[in-house]
């Protein structure tokens, strides 16, 4: 019969909007933002950097390799190496980041800074609520915005994190056996060689062992959207001595 | 008159016709929401029947491939996610096919696996919007595409959950995949593909046999399998002019040699053909989902002696190609021995099926225009890279 098909169609229709009320597999949605889908763990969108103890800065894992930097494909991690060193997540030695920024309005979400950094230094966050009132600066994210702790890093991801904690105590453990390292270290600080991204950052010549200075407000940190530019960002990757090195993994840093 | 030939339009000679009356230039988009993006399609018009039609496409062109020269081989696996961003998945596995020839990579089982299930996945989940895109072409406003959506919503958390995005996944990696399945993720997908075919079943309820479809589709389109071989084209168009080609078949990449499934062909090459496809297919895929989810052994689900970084492929070239749910979709690739690519270069199947539009469209109306493009399923992110 002519309609007959059309008939049944409209029998499905009936019996998805009867369905719906009845049925969860039918009404997949939600009315949002009043209500948030439950969250799945391995969801990312954008980097963050993690930290350990009480003090954001003192405590970032990043001990500025540029690893990430290079490996980033649209090339949206900016960093700028200290000159001198303090001890890092397992205790040795290391430089730090006097700046590191990220683009996040050219950063895709890709991960692969996370895959490639041999410190669990950088994370995958989940916070996708994000608004911005001006084009560059405001999404030129600075260490201070993206510093979160290892608590957070729980909170988000907590298998993923437990996982890392893991393996970051047993490299810790390993460097403390042998020879207690991170004492002896931090009290003799490397001489801060002026090179180029020294002088171009105020930071880089605070005292070596004290911890970096308290996170600036937003707006003193506004200048460093100049780094966006080919030159400042070429030069910062020259001040560095070897950033094509591969730099070895937490594991082996811990063991020599 | 003198005053016609004042306008523009009518001053082209080839717009005035021997009787007198007038063709109609027309530029269907690159803004218009049939278009499936920013495409543009130039249609010369007979009252309603086109009498030329010029794709014209370009406006969404990201250097793709001039980037990738710049990029390491890993770098540029994120950039494929956004190719067809429907189906970044197997957008992967055609690179990282590609890649592997190039350096000899062996993939471990469990990793091929994986690559199976997620990809036939992406096979749902792509058949099942393009249905419900080309029903909303025809003026099924919105019924058919939200519950195509509704499934695919239930893909996609699976991709969340093992890949970490929706879409954009950027989950294999040479010789294997990023992660391995976490726990309970199988289950999970075993239970959204065991409820699938009551979909696919409701689904064709719903419009298979509804005469207004049927009126609108069938005869429409249609390309002779000769003509649709000549021009390269491949993918579901190509199977629903009854041309018995799917690379799962011919190429048996990857493990597709375990599987029994059949590769459903068309009678008619016709848009209603096209549509009947990809239902099939999605059966198809069910099938080759069970058996896969039931086969998949444990083990490694990556090559442990892969680097991720400083990968440097021996000097060479190579072509890894798979079928993808819209086609073939080959990367092409020559490495000079350092860590860039020396060329790459990627063949899609969106834009060379669109080659056949015009044939496809001659003498019928306008608003058949709308529905060919719909059955061809194209992605602008691949048609223009
Ligand atoms: S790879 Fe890790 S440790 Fe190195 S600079 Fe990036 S975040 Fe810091
Ligand atoms: S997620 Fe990808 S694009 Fe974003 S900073 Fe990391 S490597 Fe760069």
């Amino acid at each position: 019969m002519f309609g007959s098909g059309v008939l049944k169609g409209m029998a499905e229709t009936a019996r998805n909007f009867l369905g719906s009320y009845v049925d969860k597999d039918r009404l997949t949605t939600v009315q949002y933002p009043e209500e948030h889908a439950p969250r799945i763990e391995a969801s990312r969108n954008f980097p963050f950097l993690v930290y350990d103890g009480p003090d954001p800065m003192a405590g970032l894992r990043c001990v500025s390799c540029f690893i990430c930097e290079k490996e980033c494909p649209p090339k949206c991690i900016i960093i700028e190496k200290s000159t001198d060193k303090k001890p890092d997540a397992v205790g040795k030695p290391q430089a730090y980041p006097v700046k590191f920024n990220i683009d996040v309005s050219v950063c895709m979400s890709c991960q692969i800074c996370v895959e490639v950094c041999p410190f669990d230094a950088i994370k995958m966050d989940v916070d996708f609520e994000q608004t911005a009132t001006s084009r560059f600066d405001a999404l030129l994210r600075t260490k201070q915005q993206l510093a979160k702790s290892n608590e957070y890093y729980h909170q988000i991801h907590p298998t993923e994190a437990a996982a890392v904690d893991a393996e970051l105590a047993a490299a810790r453990a390993k460097a403390a056996a042998p020879k207690p390292a991170p004492a002896v270290a931090a009290a003799k600080p490397a001489t801060p060689a002026p090179t180029s991204a020294a002088m171009a950052s105020p930071v880089a010549t605070a005292p070596p062992t004290a911890a970096p200075p308290a996170p600036p407000t937003a707006l003193s940190s506004r200048p460093e959207a100049a780094c966006r530019s080919g030159e400042t960002r070429s030069a910062t990757t020259e001040a560095s001595p070897t950033p094509d090195a591969p730099a070895p993994p937490a594991k082996e840093t811990a063991s020599e | 008159m003198s005053t016609l030939t004042l306008d523009p339009i009518a001053a082209k000679a080839s717009l005035l016709k021997k009787d007198g009356g007038q063709l109609l230039e027309v530029s269907m988009g690159p803004q218009h929401p049939s278009t499936h993006g920013v495409f543009r399609m130039d249609v010369v018009l007979d009252g309603e029947n086109v009498v030329k039609l010029k794709p014209i496409f370009g406006y969404l062109h990201r250097n793709h491939e001039k980037i990738a020269e710049d990029e390491t081989y890993l770098g540029s696996m994120p950039y494929t996610d956004r190719l067809d961003y429907f189906c970044s998945i197997t957008n992967n596995w055609a690179y990282a096919l590609a890649v592997e020839s190039l350096a000899g990579i062996e993939v471990p089982e469990r990793a091929q696996y994986i690559r199976v299930i997620t990809a036939e996945l992406t096979r749902l989940q792509n058949h099942a919007s393009l249905v419900g895109f080309l029903m909303q072409d025809m003026g099924a406003s919105g019924t058919p595409l939200m519950y195509a959506f509704r499934e695919r919503e239930k893909i996609l958390d699976l991709f969340e959950s093992l890949t970490g995005a929706r879409m954009m996944c950027n989950y294999m990696r040479f010789g294997g995949c990023r992660v391995d399945l976490p726990t309970g993720w199988l289950d999970q997908a075993k239970k959204v593909v065991a409820a699938f075919p009551k979909f696919l079943d409701e689904f064709e309820n719903l419009l298979v046999s509804n005469e207004i479809l049927m009126a609108r589709t069938q005869g429409v389109g249609i390309i002779p399998a000769e003509l649709i071989v000549n021009a390269g084209i491949t993918g579901p168009l190509l199977r629903a002019s009854g041309v018995n080609y799917d690379l799962r078949k011919v190429d048996k990449y990857g493990i597709y040699d375990r599987f029994t499934f059949r590769v459903p062909l068309g009678d008619h090459g016709d848009v209603y053909d096209r549509y009947m496809i990809r239902i099939l297919e999605m059966r198809e895929s069910v099938k080759i989902l069970e058996q896969a989810m039931r086969d998949i052994p444990e083990g490694p689900f990556t090559d442990p002696k892969t680097k991720v970084r400083n990968f440097r492929p021996k000097p060479g070239e190579a072509y890894g190609r798979i079928e993808a749910p819209k086609g073939e979709l080959g990367f092409y690739l020559i490495s000079d021995g350092s860590p860039n690519p020396y060329r790459y270069r990627v063949r899609p199947p969106s834009l060379i099926n669109l080659t056949v539009l015009e044939e496809m469209c001659l003498n019928r109306n306008i608003a058949d225009v709308v529905i060919i493009l719909g059955s061809v399923d194209i992605v602008m992110g691949e048609v223009d890279r």
